[in-house]
């Protein structure tokens, strides 16, 4: 009996993913962006982050990566998030991450890892707004949005630099992509899906660039984001 | 109880309430164009605290700002009660008494809309609060005037030559036209997304600027924004426009309001007045260029709407002074009869 519960749930955890693979690629960035603005921390965010910090609106690597794009699968099966919801985290008087993405209904965690105020201020067009406050140094909160939305911006008052975005899925296929513009979208099961990528700066009102994707196990697709 | 006309402290204490307000006004422009106006989430309690209680070591970043502008409203309402019961003790006119009434009135509204600003999260009262700042600003600035002694004996006296009172409403109109200017201002204030238009005085370098939507896309992308404001639309875009617009209208209307009194009525308060109400819509309209040239910086978009505030009072107390000085006659209110308005018409016209 000892063994038995054991055999059974990796039977069905491997019949969950019987059929299901990765989506990875690479989302690259065509045409040169402005440069970022650097941002003056003042005196009471100043001690709290020794780094030179700018505007996220471009983070591209060297060969032309782009970080901070919103990857997801358009027309995949509604689906509830696996496991815990992401933490957006306020530390150095930054958010961290700048984007990130959810599923609709998930809860994600709000962090204040400064010991300064913060107030967390989201500001969606079909989401529920919310404005509250961290007064504390390691108040955490939990939030969540309902409805499918992207991207969800997430502000700081206090601090008006401070921004973030939060992506919100109807399903946990989405990716966001890392410094070197790199993504992959986990568990996928087979199928045809269209794969939306989603810069908000360059994006902004347009629905990002899309693709037709066919996953047989696994899938690779690029992207490249032109600068208008 | 005795009551009178002749009441020099209240009449300071009006005054000190009036620029107590453009103060407030002053702070409430630094709380939008700081960005500040959501930085305490709650209210009436500032972080939990009794507002009156947030220890000034919090006053960090746009909290001091928001929080600054919640206490000096808060002195704001203080001053407003005081003044209301003063007028209700002791000033002889009713109608005097029932402006002190709706100042009362109007400054717990105004806080109540402050409030509704914070918790209900809505851009659009936010265009209210200010509008009603302005007007608030405008019926202490009469109380003033009223309660003064100058008032008293200028009330007395008539300016016309004829008794036509031609002249007597463009006073109001072109108030009415800075108003309307102001409704527009803070609509583009409360958009919270920065300059729809960067550029001064061409927009995006052409005289109309496009506004399909793939130029709004264009001119979105090409912001490189410090803070967190809303992307520009081709709304924001417009009304910047019918600001522009609108502002070249008034500046035409002031300098032609202030020529036809330095002609009609050459040495009176009311040219006198006209010509200042120039000066300060001339500055308004430099600090409006200046706005933009400057990016939107805090100070100098504060100032606008500080200048702004006390063009739209100018245009208020020379609007009362006229309707007082340039009241008609009996003789040519019964020649302004239908029958008679050809004539009267031409009377004015000699006068002129």
């Amino acid at each position: 009996m000892k063994y038995y519960l054991p055999t059974v749930a990796l039977v069905v955890g491997s019949l969950q993913f019987a059929g299901a693979g990765d989506i990875t690629g690479k989302v690259s960035l065509k045409g040169t962006p402005k440069a970022e603005i650097p941002i003056d921390l003042g005196p009471s965010c100043g001690p709290l982050n020794p780094n030179k910090v700018t505007t996220r609106h471009y983070v591209a690597s060297k060969d032309g990566g782009l970080a901070n794009v919103f990857v997801y699968l358009k027309d995949a099966k509604a689906a509830p998030a696996a496991g815990e919801g992401p933490m957006l985290d306020q530390v150095g008087c930054m958010y961290e991450p700048y984007v990130m993405g959810v599923v609709a209904g998930q809860k994600f965690k709000v962090r204040n890892s400064d010991p300064t105020l913060h107030n967390v201020h989201a500001t969606p067009k079909l989401n529920k707004e919310f404005n509250f406050g961290q007064p504390l140094k390691g108040q955490v909160n939990e939030k969540v949005f309902d409805q499918p939305e992207v991207l969800v911006r997430v502000k700081c008052d206090v601090h008006p630099w401070m921004f973030a975005y939060v992506g919100v899925a109807e399903n946990p296929y989405f990716a966001v992509t890392d410094k070197d513009g790199n993504f992959k979208i986990s568990g996928v099961p087979d199928g045809k899906y269209t794969v939306v990528a989603y810069h908000l700066k360059t994006h902004g009102a347009n629905p990002g660039v899309t693709q037709s994707v066919d996953v047989k196990g696994s899938a690779k697709q690029d992207f490249t984001v032109e600068i208008p | 109880m005795t009551r009178s006309q002749d009441n020099p402290w209240l009449h300071r204490f009006a005054l000190l309430t009036a620029v107590s307000t453009l103060f407030l006004i002053w702070l409430g422009g630094l709380v939008t164009s700081h960005g500040a106006g959501m930085a305490v989430p709650d209210w009436p309690t500032t972080y939990g605290y009794n507002m009156f209680f947030f220890p000034i070591s919090r006053w960090v970043g746009g909290i001091f700002y928001e929080h600054s502008h919640r206490l000096v409203a808060s002195g704001i309402g203080f001053l407003t009660v005081i003044l209301t019961v003063w007028l209700w003790l002791k000033e002889e006119r009713r109608w005097l008494r029932r402006l002190g009434y709706i100042a009362l009135f109007a400054v717990v509204f105004q806080g109540v809309l402050g409030g509704l600003r914070v918790t209900q999260m809505k851009d659009v009262i936010g265009v209210f609060h200010a509008t009603l700042a302005q007007m608030f600003f405008a019926l202490l600035c009469s109380i003033a005037l009223f309660t003064s002694r100058w008032w008293r004996e200028f009330s007395q006296t008539t300016l016309t030559r004829d008794g036509s009172g031609a002249g007597r409403h463009v006073f109001a109109i072109v108030t009415g036209m800075i108003l309307l200017q102001l409704i527009v201002g803070a609509t583009m204030r409360h958009q919270h997304a920065g300059l729809a238009i960067p550029d001064f005085p061409a927009a995006y370098g052409k005289l109309w600027p496009a506004m399909d939507a793939d130029s709004v896309a264009r001119y979105n992308q090409a912001r490189g924004e410090l803070t967190a404001t809303n992307p520009i639309t081709s709304f924001q875009i417009a009304v910047q426009m019918v600001h522009r617009l609108m502002a070249l209208a008034i500046l035409l209307s002031v300098a032609w309001v202030a020529g036809a009194m330095r002609r009609r009525y050459p040495g009176t308060v009311l040219s006198k007045g006209a010509m200042g109400w120039l000066g300060l819509i001339l500055m308004q309209a430099a600090l409006g260029a200046f706005t933009i040239w400057s990016n939107k910086a805090a100070d100098v978009a504060t100032a606008h709407v500080a200048l702004g505030a006390l063009s739209l009072v100018t245009g208020v107390l020379l609007s009362i002074v006229a309707s007082r000085a340039l009241k008609p006659s009996a003789v040519h209110q019964g020649l302004r009869a239908p029958a008679a308005v050809g004539a009267a018409r031409q009377s004015d016209h000699v006068t002129a």
